[in-house]
């Protein structure tokens, strides 16, 4: 507990600088992100943090000494210069964009390491630090960076801010952006140049390889919760900034752990709870979902059966065993038992010792399934003209989810029909 | 030429041609970034090995390491198919999340595991005629390196000529693979085992970035000299056998790292055929462009 208060208290100058330093990275690529996974380019960032290190390279070939500017400078270059060769592989050859990607992300860092080796071997004095381009060192920040981290931040925020229905419109339409006017070529070389601004200033808390998780994960996770953008652009960034602080709170609490990898750890933790437990999307959510489904329609199919069973003698009270009901059925019928179950206690069917019958409830239910059904087959024979001996199959699965709507305007479509394609009856709505 | 530069050269080649044949299927089912996945997903599979065996053994760390690759695509695959990830999305968030895994581990561990990222991302070559197998009775039989990357490119070319038709029809075709029986399940996680297993295998000399480069740079460089998936696969090896050699004098004369200087010939080999190949270079195109009526363009355009 006296950790975390020494740790919040930010007493000490270098925790300040290092928690401080991490959020604001955190949560200004998370706002960014947001907007390159939305348009399908996640990997895109990838890129551009590995093409960051031959631009840092030659900055410091060219002046000899770690201008942090001129450094900056060299790797915007390189890193924008990456993207612009992308869209131009893709554009003009047959190669397809993941293997664009991977070509300019593999060739530009190998020409960087190339540089930094050569550099690392001819003996300059000054080199050394140039490898936080490499791995990041979020441990080593100083006040001075916080200065350029806070500054970029601020850009970022700001022109989201002010060109956010901009930016919305790219993402979600950019068909429809370009048909009202909006500049789309220039509002995507803005979203590109934010996007490099994002890698070069985080690269050097986090390292190459994992800046591209600061940039997609957070978007990733903060797309489960919500459909709305402007949510999901503050959930990304919440998150992020929680995560950039735990890891910076990590390395504080034992000194050899890493600040960059822990916030990814966390992140991507943080990603895979939202993956399984989110509401609506999430696995979880949408395993359920399924599973009420196909209970629904096994109770469905049961009382159809029982219908079926009764038609042939016109007697709809009678009882019937699990065997007679399974042979009346083309397929096997899953949880059968709870499901006969779950029926006697909704009062549709009721036991007794010859075995299951319809009751008045349960006939009304079943008598609506079945008409479902045959208004289906019906409509498939004589609006598309599809063979009677085909369309059972079909109905076989729409009959579970046609709503009350749907099956009236079937209805008049058909013009209150009274018998299927196979010269079955139609039950009348009661 | 001196000996070990020889055996620099020879090894290169071999990482390259183990690279190239199987980035030519990576590339055509467009899962290139897999690749690059899978190279860096390998991490905590090799830390992990290490701990567990407490030595640098090489089978352990093959097969851990090779675990993990096939555990990151699974996941890729979980993430995107169960839960509805964007696809990008889905493999940006699973390497990084296990690389991340394997940094912590190594600083967890710093004192056992003796391994750091920067062997990791772009390996040392260089080192590799130093680490010599020797029999018991004392006779030099080369670089180590040399007899692993050997083996599993010998695995490699035998798996490929054996199942050329299953892995030519699930890359190019997978609805009728399914139909005459072949399972693409079962192709795809096997590809994606000798991913992994390559990966590791030349991760110590030459390092994660440059498997990257040699599993898309040659095949994507064949990809526009040809459309013959089996000279595409020999094309392939061959740039890649030529990169090799040509990047280890350029980094003798610019005196850097191997690996660096193989990426940057590839990235060459790779303009040149962009710009100048016959069939599908920029040239090209643009003469045909010119052949071609205009006027069509001109209608299409708009529509777009």
């Amino acid at each position: 507990m006296n950790t975390l208060w020494e740790f919040l208290s930010m007493s000490d100058a270098n925790v300040r600088f290092v928690t401080i330093g991490s959020i604001l990275l955190a949560a200004s690529s998370a706002v960014v992100g947001c907007f390159t996974v939305l348009r399908k380019r996640a990997l895109v960032g990838d890129a551009v943090a590995h093409a960051v290190l031959p631009g840092v390279c030659l900055a410091f070939l060219f002046t000899g000494e770690k201008n942090p500017l001129l450094l900056l400078l060299g790797s915007f270059v390189t890193g924008w210069l990456s993207l612009v060769l992308i869209d131009v592989i893709r554009a003009n050859s047959r190669i397809k964009e993941d293997t664009a990607i991977g070509l300019v992300l593999s060739v530009f860092f190998g020409i960087g390491i190339l540089f930094l080796t050569s550099i690392q071997h001819s003996g300059n004095e000054n080199q050394s630090g140039l490898d936080k381009f490499l791995f990041g060192s979020a441990a080593a920040l100083v006040g001075q960076d916080l200065i350029t981290f806070g500054a970029v931040a601020l850009l970022l925020l700001l022109s989201v801010l002010l060109l956010y229905k901009e930016f919305k419109l790219l993402s979600f339409d950019p068909a429809y952006a370009r048909t009202i006017g909006l500049p789309v070529k220039g509002l995507e070389l803005l979203l590109t140049t934010l996007t490099v601004l994002a890698v070069v200033v985080g690269i050097q808390s986090v390292g190459v390889v994992l800046m591209s998780a600061m940039l997609i994960t957070p978007a990733a996770a903060a797309r489960f919760w919500t459909d709305r953008l402007g949510v999901m652009v503050l959930l990304a960034a919440a998150m992020s900034s929680l995560c950039g602080a735990a890891g910076a709170f990590v390395s504080f609490t034992a000194p050899a752990m890493p600040t960059g990898p822990w916030i990814v750890m966390l992140l991507s933790l943080l990603a895979i709870f939202s993956f399984v437990l989110a509401p609506k999307k999430g696995i979880l959510a949408r395993y359920l979902l399924q599973r009420r489904i196909r209970r629904q329609m096994t109770r469905e199919n049961i009382l159809k059966t029982l219908f079926h069973l009764g038609e042939a003698t016109g007697e709809y009270g009678h009882s019937y065993s699990k065997q007679q009901i399974l042979e009346r059925r083309q397929k096997p019928l899953l949880q059968m038992k709870n499901s006969l179950h779950t029926l006697r206690r909704k009062g549709l069917i009721k036991k007794s010792r010859e075995g299951w019958a319809l009751t008045e409830a349960g006939k009304k239910e079943a008598q609506r399934v079945v008409r479902l059904h045959r208004l289906w087959e019906l409509y498939l024979t004589e609006y598309l003209h599809v063979a009677s001996d085909h369309v059972h199959e079909d109905a076989e699965t729409i009959e579970h989810v046609l709503t009350p709507e749907l099956e009236k305007r079937l209805e008049e479509l058909l013009h209150y029909p009274t018998a299927d394609p196979h010269h079955t009856q139609i039950p009348q709505q009661p | 030429m001196n000996i070990d530069a020889f055996w620099i050269i020879f090894t290169g080649s071999l990482v390259a041609i183990c690279c190239s044949l199987l980035g030519c299927f990576l590339i055509l089912r467009r899962m290139a970034m897999v690749g690059d996945a899978i190279s860096h997903a390998v991490l905590p599979g090799i830390v992990l090995a290490f701990l567990f065996s407490g030595s640098r053994e090489v089978w352990t760390m093959l097969i851990g390491a090779a675990a993990l690759g096939v555990a990151c695509t699974f996941l890729i695959e979980f993430f995107h198919k169960k839960a509805g990830v964007q696809a990008d999305a889905s493999i940006g968030v699973t390497f990084t999340w296990l690389f991340a895994l394997g940094i912590i581990l190594i600083s967890v561990y710093a004192g056992k595991v003796d391994l750091d990222q920067d062997c990791v991302l772009y390996g040392e070559i260089a080192y590799v005629p130093l680490d010599l197998w020797f029999t018991e009775s004392g006779r030099n039989l080369g670089p180590r390196t040399v007899w692993i990357i050997g083996g599993v490119l010998l695995i490699l070319v035998l798996f490929i000529s054996f199942f050329y038709k299953q892995l030519y029809l699930t890359s190019f075709d997978s609805a009728f693979a399914a139909a005459i029986g072949i399972s693409t399940t079962l192709w795809y996680y096997l590809l994606m085992s000798a991913v992994s297993l390559t990966t590791v295998a030349a991760f110590e000399s030459v390092g994660a970035i440059l498997v990257v480069a040699l599993m898309v740079g040659p095949p994507a460089t064949a990809y526009l000299l040809t459309d013959d998936l089996k000279k595409m696969l020999l094309l392939s090896s061959g740039l890649g056998i030529i990169a090799s050699a040509a990047g280890f004098y350029l980094a003798l004369w610019l005196n850097g790292s191997v690996a660096g200087a193989i990426s940057a010939v590839i990235g060459v080999q790779f303009t040149l055929a962009f710009v100048f190949s016959p069939s599908h270079g920029i040239i090209a195109r643009n003469r045909k462009g010119l052949a071609a009526p205009r006027m069509a363009e001109a209608t299409v355009e708009p529509v777009l």
